[in-house]
């Protein structure tokens, strides 16, 4: 059984929800990314969703390009983010960890040649927010022969057709995007939210994870009960945003990762409620 | 030409999924995926339909003053002493660009989608101007994303917009320039996708903006067809045009692509040199790779991060290219070259004393490389070169060239 499997499976018998952060690989600098993850763990996460710096993230918010640009002033590469993949794997060897981002690198890697790399670095799942199911039929079979997931993303606007094939090629759980947007925006809307996971359980016996717009506690635990787990992102990044080179190292990333433990809390008291 | 092409149909491309060969495509978000798709049976529908075209050739002949003529530039072709050039003079349409061919038939699509508000990217302007001028004529709201370098370097066409009641948005993001000012774009209309109509001034992006961009500028390519056999009776030997994303290259060479005679030349932005590595010329030395909605070549580095580009040219200087420029390259159709800034400021300089023409300097590369073909050519041979636009908007650069300000 994969690591994103068994996670689900087991958090399926406590009753609990996934808790999904995401990071930037290299952001605020390289050196921080893997105490970072395991950081993570320890404060609760469940799975890694580890973005792969690019130069035009163009589905992403001012929060998470400005990460993005942070982790690129110190060229931050796909193969370097296989290397921190490698080294967090030599301490942790069940947290999956997904990678979150764009075509480009991935192509330019080459596909096979990543899927061969990911795998060896005990990569579990990859996500290109611009690689939707029409473009994605080669890298999936890739990544399925090298026995990673293919995540994909299914939106607002996704129809009930699209919703269908989707959830045809798509393994390890789906990532439903809560609402029209860019990362980092503001407008969750629970009931649009709990429309589309009705949508989506009618395709698909796969666990959802929904994204976009999860801030905090109280966010967190409104959608918790919809699904199998919640990402957090821009408002984890953003407190990296604030990072300063003068400060003390251990105090800044505990400072960061409270937020996941807060969320935590959060979304178990629901769970048990 | 470099390379023997096999036939190919070209009328069969794009494919249904947008591809040209392993060019184009949809990389896109799957927010974006229903509005692409609501765009594509729109356009599929009301490029049959009668209305939708009576209105657009209206358009386009009485509010662009098409058809543009075919200039024949004799005494420049003299002073050459080679091939005939001929000029089209796309620099003579209404807002002093080919941009308003396309964006007049995407605004039109948006008004029969019954779409209120409209968005563009752009680099040097002229497909902002040219958008804020069609919506201020329907009504529509606009917002043009520009990135603050290239608001800087085209100060008049900013205010231009403004007058025209269209909103620039300074987009302060990665280069600061066209590319940016793209991922901009796309992200308002991921965020206002249900009633907001994205005009792409170029042909790439994802599918079918490439092929409805190349629709709307083929115009070009037709006129000057139909307008160089009845001047001369025969087909032209060449085509040139300048390539920056490739709408105006396009629009000329679709009508041309069978007519296995014709020689084709897409002109790309050389910068300092291509052996610099400080140019906008990803077709002459890039990769494939993908951004902005489809795979194409690309300028990028080791690790398939997208570089700066340069271009004397704010038109030009973009990293990426249409995709069915990428098809044309492999498959050995149309030649790619390159002219470097200098060059196109020579020409810029030289077609404005010789023939009282002021071309863009988006345009000058393609007069630049007209210049070097048609001294290789016969005197019975003819050339016909895309003048994409006029140089007006471009004093100002060349006056800081010269060393000279003006306010
Ligand atoms: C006059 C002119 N020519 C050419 C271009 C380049 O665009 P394209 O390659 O799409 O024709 C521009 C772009 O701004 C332009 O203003």
């Amino acid at each position: 059984m994969s690591r994103l499997a068994k996670v689900f499976e087991q958090l399926a018998e406590r009753g609990a929800k996934a808790l999904v952060p995401y990071i930037v690989a290299g952001d605020p600098a390289p050196k921080h990314t893997v105490s970072l993850m395991h950081a993570l763990v320890d404060s609760g996460a469940d799975i890694i969703e580890l973005g792969v710096p690019f130069s035009d993230p163009m589905a992403e918010g001012p929060t998470i390009q400005l990460a993005h640009e942070r982790a690129l002033e110190h060229h931050v590469s796909l193969s370097q983010v296989l290397d921190m993949v490698a080294e967090f794997r030599q301490t942790n060897a069940d947290t999956p960890v997904v990678l979150m981002g764009y075509t480009n690198p991935v192509e330019h890697m080459g596909y096979s040649h990543f899927a061969e790399r990911a795998k060896q670095a005990g990569v579990d799942g990859l996500l290109t927010v611009d690689m939707p199911p029409e473009e994605a039929g080669e890298t999936s079979r890739l990544l399925r022969d090298a026995g990673m997931d293919n995540i994909f993303l299914l939106a607002p606007t996704s129809s009930d057709q699209r919703v269908a094939k989707v959830a045809a090629l798509a393994s390890g759980y789906l990532y439903c995007v809560s609402l029209k947007g860019v990362t980092g925006a503001g407008h969750l809307d629970i009931d649009s939210v709990r429309e589309q996971m009705q949508r989506i359980r009618q395709h698909s016996d796969l666990p959802v994870t929904v994204g976009f717009g999860i801030k905090d506690g109280e966010s967190a635990s409104a959608i918790a009960p919809l699904c199998e787990g919640v990402v957090v992102g821009s408002a984890l990044v953003d407190r990296l945003a604030k990072w300063d080179n003068a400060a003390d190292t251990d105090k800044q990333i505990a400072e960061a990762v409270s937020l996941i433990a807060d969320i935590r809390k959060a979304i178990d008291a629901v769970a048990d409620a | 030409m470099s390379k023997q092409h096999e036939h190919v149909d070209f009328s069969q491309f794009p494919n249904a999924e947008g591809h040209f060969g392993p060019y184009g495509g949809r990389f896109v978000s799957e927010t974006l995926i229903f509005a692409l798709d609501e765009l594509a049976e729109n356009y599929q529908r009301l490029s049959q339909d009668p209305e939708f075209r009576a209105e657009f050739d209206r358009d386009l002949a009485y509010y662009v003053g098409r058809p543009s003529p075919l200039y024949h530039a004799e005494r420049w072709s003299r002073e050459v002493g080679g091939a005939q050039i001929y000029l089209k003079r796309e620099d003579l349409n209404h807002t002093g660009a080919h941009k308003v061919n396309n964006t007049i038939g995407q605004a039109l699509l948006a008004k029969y989608m019954g779409k209120k508000r409209v968005i563009a990217e752009t680099g040097a302007g002229q497909h902002g101007v040219a958008s804020a001028t069609v919506a201020a004529r329907l009504g529509m709201e606009c917002q043009v994303f520009m990135g603050e370098e290239d608001i800087r370097r085209q100060a008049l066409n900013v205010y231009r917009m403004k007058l025209l009641g269209a909103e620039v948005i300074s987009v302060k993001s990665g280069s600061r320039t066209l590319k940016d000012a793209m991922n901009e774009a796309m992200r308002d209309w991921v965020t206002n996708v249900d009633d907001t109509f994205y005009i792409i001034g170029t042909a790439a992006g994802p599918h079918p903006y490439p092929m409805l961009v190349r629709d709307f500028q083929s115009v070009i390519g037709r006129e000057a067809r139909e307008q160089h056999l009845e001047q001369t009776g025969k087909l032209p030997d060449a085509l040139v045009a300048c390539v920056g994303g490739g709408s105006n290259a396009i629009g000329l060479f679709h009508p041309f692509l069978d007519d296995e005679s014709v020689a084709m030349y897409g002109v790309e932005a050389g910068g300092h040199g291509v052996a610099t590595g400080e140019h906008a010329a990803p077709l002459s030395d890039g990769t494939p790779g993908v951004l902005h909605g489809n795979r194409t070549y690309l300028m990028q580095d080791e690790a398939g991060q997208i570089i700066h580009t340069h271009s004397v040219s704010a038109g030009l200087d973009y990293p990426g290219v249409g995709p069915e420029h990428s098809w044309l390259k492999d498959i050995g159709r149309v030649n790619y070259v390159a002219i470097n800034d200098d060059e196109a400021l020579d020409a810029f300089r030289k077609l404005t004393l010789v023939e009282g023409i002021m071309p863009a300097l988006e345009s000058s590369h393609a007069i630049a490389y007209a210049e070097k073909l048609a001294a290789t050519m016969r005197p019975d041979q003819s050339i016909v070169v895309n003048l994409s636009g006029r140089g007006d908007k471009d004093i100002h650069t060349v006056a800081g060239i010269d060393g000279i300000g003006i306010d």
